[in-house]
């Protein structure tokens, strides 16, 4: 049964409502296939939100690509004015609708031309509706906004009834139909309530502006019967029309390449375990300022453009000229690959554009360039424009983006303060594949740069801090001085390496003074001994003196005793025998 | 309801003026029977002799509903004395009626 189940979930099988895809980037993604089909849905939002342009892109995009004519009934603007409006979008209406692709009703209702003389209803609408579909056997349907037939119509009561009557009709011709409708005030989702009428899929468009900057989002209110993305999604309107963009895409699911490419320091790529940066992998290289996170940068892109790559530098603090000059200064040469084209330059302030404009900017840019390194200096600077949730989302989308088109990708971020934090500030550090810090270490009145590698996915890197320096010739690392007063670095390291020599020097003649104090302490310990055995030698005499003594007295003793006995003639065997012995 | 009925009685009397109406309808909706005869009393009434009205069922001509901008129905078009007119409805409020073809109520 678990099996079973797994290869269910492999296979996606469930059963679902027909789809109908709108042909809208990024939004059929979100509503996995489309908008109900046969169904109405409703489309609300404020004014300016794009609802009329969501709207007239999936008539055409229908037309266009699914071979579904459709009626756009516009109660707000004339078909000339709808026309202009979408022909920088690339759309032709005059040939489609020539073409019987389309057709456009433009519905003109006036008050003040109106005279209500009792009861009607809505037929006439119904016939013109019925008509426009049938004569192009329409498939897709837009009202826009229907909601007009209340400023010019007064009898609320007919309206509503009549509303009920149209959608029950539009459903019962089985065309798809898209709704839009002013966004009400308070709760409601739109001034006349036509969610009421329209229940099977409701989309919200929204349009805020936060610090000055505007940014559009869409989120599906509801959708019966199918799972969706519920999530409020940023959208945008540019000369390919509405594109909506997936916070994150819902797979993880890219190529990887083992293939490395050398990030233009010798030193660094050593600490990379030899090689480099794998490709198709983000970087990242936060530091204070003035700490040298662009000159890396720069490296990178000498680097990979020496090897005949192609480079894109989104530069947002400096111009691309000041950069050039000033890394001149330390002997790289980006003029060069400027005007054989393999780099590119996209300089722009934050402020310029909302967040997702800039990465559609930044996206339409990879697309046009095809770059196989891309370069963001600094991305910090995106935060005045995005709180830091936002701009860790854009850049999620971002790096998702690189990363399926194999692309490697180097951002640059400013830390504020010096204390490093386990996260940076858009909090992207969990998200990259390598991350370098950059730190200053302030130390006996001068600033040295450190450099780490707080991470690096997939490869043996060092853990040491490195010595960062930056000299006329290029970027170099140097081991720094690692002592029992901590991390030294520049002058303070020779300084260190000075008094280290000094050190060994004292050292060794205070141990030649201890050996020449134990040499003399041997010798008075000698002397010593020698005395107390020699004391030793003369108590020995002594006593072997005592003894000789007292064998001379009992020889004497005895020569004295055999003499007594001889004299007395007695006992001679006896003695004859003690002589024997 | 496919005939369409015109109703021509034609008058070049002293005023100068004759009016032109055009009443849509929706084949024999209660609404639309409603507003034929209503709209036939008042001009019997009001403009015995001087107008000329035409009867349309939207149904049988579909595309007049786009070219003339129906919304609802029915709808009578005056076009005649200057300035045009439209009035929805069935014509019941016969005041409002008389008072957008600029005829004293009596």
């Amino acid at each position: 049964m678990a099996k079973e189940r797994k290869k269910e979930k492999r296979n996606f099988v469930y059963p679902q409502i027909p789809k109908t895809p709108t042909g809208i980037t990024g939004l059929d993604e979100i509503t996995q296939g489309g908008i109900p089909k046969g169904r109405p849905t409703l489309i609300c939002g404020e004014a300016g939100c794009g609802k009329t342009l969501l709207s007239l892109e999936f008539i055409t995009r229908g037309a266009l690509e699914f071979n579904e004519p459709g009626v756009f009934m516009a109660f707000e603007e004339k078909s000339e004015e709808l026309a202009m409006n979408v022909a920088s979008l690339g759309f032709d209406l005059h040939k489609l609708q020539a073409d019987k692709k389309i057709k456009i009703d433009y519905v003109h209702i006036d008050r003040s031309e109106i005279e209500e003389t009792g009861e009607y209803d809505l037929d006439g609408l119904f016939i013109r509706l019925g008509y426009a579909i049938d004569s192009i056997g329409a498939k897709r349907v837009v009202l826009d906004t229907i909601e007009n037939l209340f400023s010019g119509l007064s009898n609320q009561a007919i309206l509503r009834a009549e509303l009920r009557r149209l959608f029950h009709w539009l459903k019962e011709k089985g065309v798809t139909a898209i709704i839009t409708g002013e966004r009400g005030h308070g709760v409601s989702l739109t001034r006349q309530g036509l969610e009421e009428y329209v229940s099977d899929c409701v989309i919200l468009l929204d349009h805020r502006v936060i610090n000055q900057i505007s940014t559009r989002r869409l989120r599906i209110v509801k959708y019966r019967g199918t799972v969706h993305g519920t999530n409020e999604y940023p959208f945008l309107i540019d000369e390919d029309g509405i594109s909506v963009l997936p916070v994150t895409s819902l797979k993880l699911e890219k190529e990887v390449s083992s293939e490395r490419i050398p990030s233009g320091i010798p030193a660094l790529d050593n600490m990379l375990g030899g090689k480099g940066f794998f490709k198709g992998s983000s970087i990242l290289v936060s530091g204070t300022a003035g700490t040298g996170k662009t000159s890396i940068a720069a490296c990178l892109a000498n680097e990979s453009c020496n090897q005949k790559k192609r480079c894109l530098y989104f530069a947002f603090e400096e111009s691309p000229n000041q950069i050039i000059r000033n890394m001149k200064s330390i002997d790289i040469h980006l003029q060069k690959h400027l005007d054989k084209g393999l780099l590119k330059f996209h300089a722009s302030r934050p402020t310029l554009h909302g967040l997702e404009e800039h990465l559609v900017a930044m996206h339409k840019l990879i697309k046009k360039f095809d770059p196989d390194v891309v370069i963001l200096d600094p991305i910090t600077n995106l935060v005045t424009i995005g709180s830091v949730s936002e701009v860790k989302s854009m850049l999620i989308r971002l790096i998702d983006f690189l990363l399926e088109e194999q692309l490697t990708v180097m951002f640059t971020a400013l830390s504020l303060n010096t204390v490093i934090n386990e996260q940076t500030d858009e909090g992207v550090s969990s998200l990259v594949d390598t991350w370098l810090s950059v730190r200053d270490i302030e130390f006996n009145g001068e600033r040295n740069r450190g450099m780490y590698i707080m991470k690096s996915r997939g490869m043996k890197h060092s853990n040491q801090v490195r010595e960062f320096i930056i000299t006329d010739k290029g970027i170099d690392l140097v081991d720094v001085y690692l002592g029992p007063e901590g991390i030294l670095t520049g002058s303070a390291r020779e300084a260190q390496k000075l008094q280290e020599q000094t050190e060994i020097a004292l050292r060794d003649s205070a141990i030649e003074l201890k050996n020449r104090e134990i040499d003399r302490k041997r010798k008075v310990l000698e002397a010593k001994i020698a005395g107390l055995q020699s004391e030793f030698e003369s108590a020995e005499e002594e006593l072997n003196r005592i003894y000789v003594q007292e064998d001379l007295v009992k020889k004497i003793k005895e020569s004295n005793r055999q003499k007594i006995t001889g004299l007395r003639r007695g006992q001679e065997d006896t003695v004859k025998k003690k002589e024997k012995r | 309801m496919s005939e369409l009925r015109q109703a021509h009685e034609f008058d070049e009397d002293k005023d100068g003026g004759s009016y032109v109406l055009r009443l849509l309808v929706t084949g024999a909706s209660p609404n639309s029977t409603r507003a034929i005869s209503n709209l036939k009393e008042i001009c019997e009434t009001h403009l015995k002799g001087k107008y000329e009205l035409e009867i349309v069922d939207v149904y049988q001509q579909p595309f007049i509903a786009e070219s003339e901008q129906i919304i609802a129905l029915p709808l009578l078009i005056k076009k005649s004395p200057l300035p045009q007119k439209r009035m929805i409805g069935d014509m019941s409020d016969i005041e409002k009626v008389l008072r957008s073809l600029s005829l004293p109520a009596k």
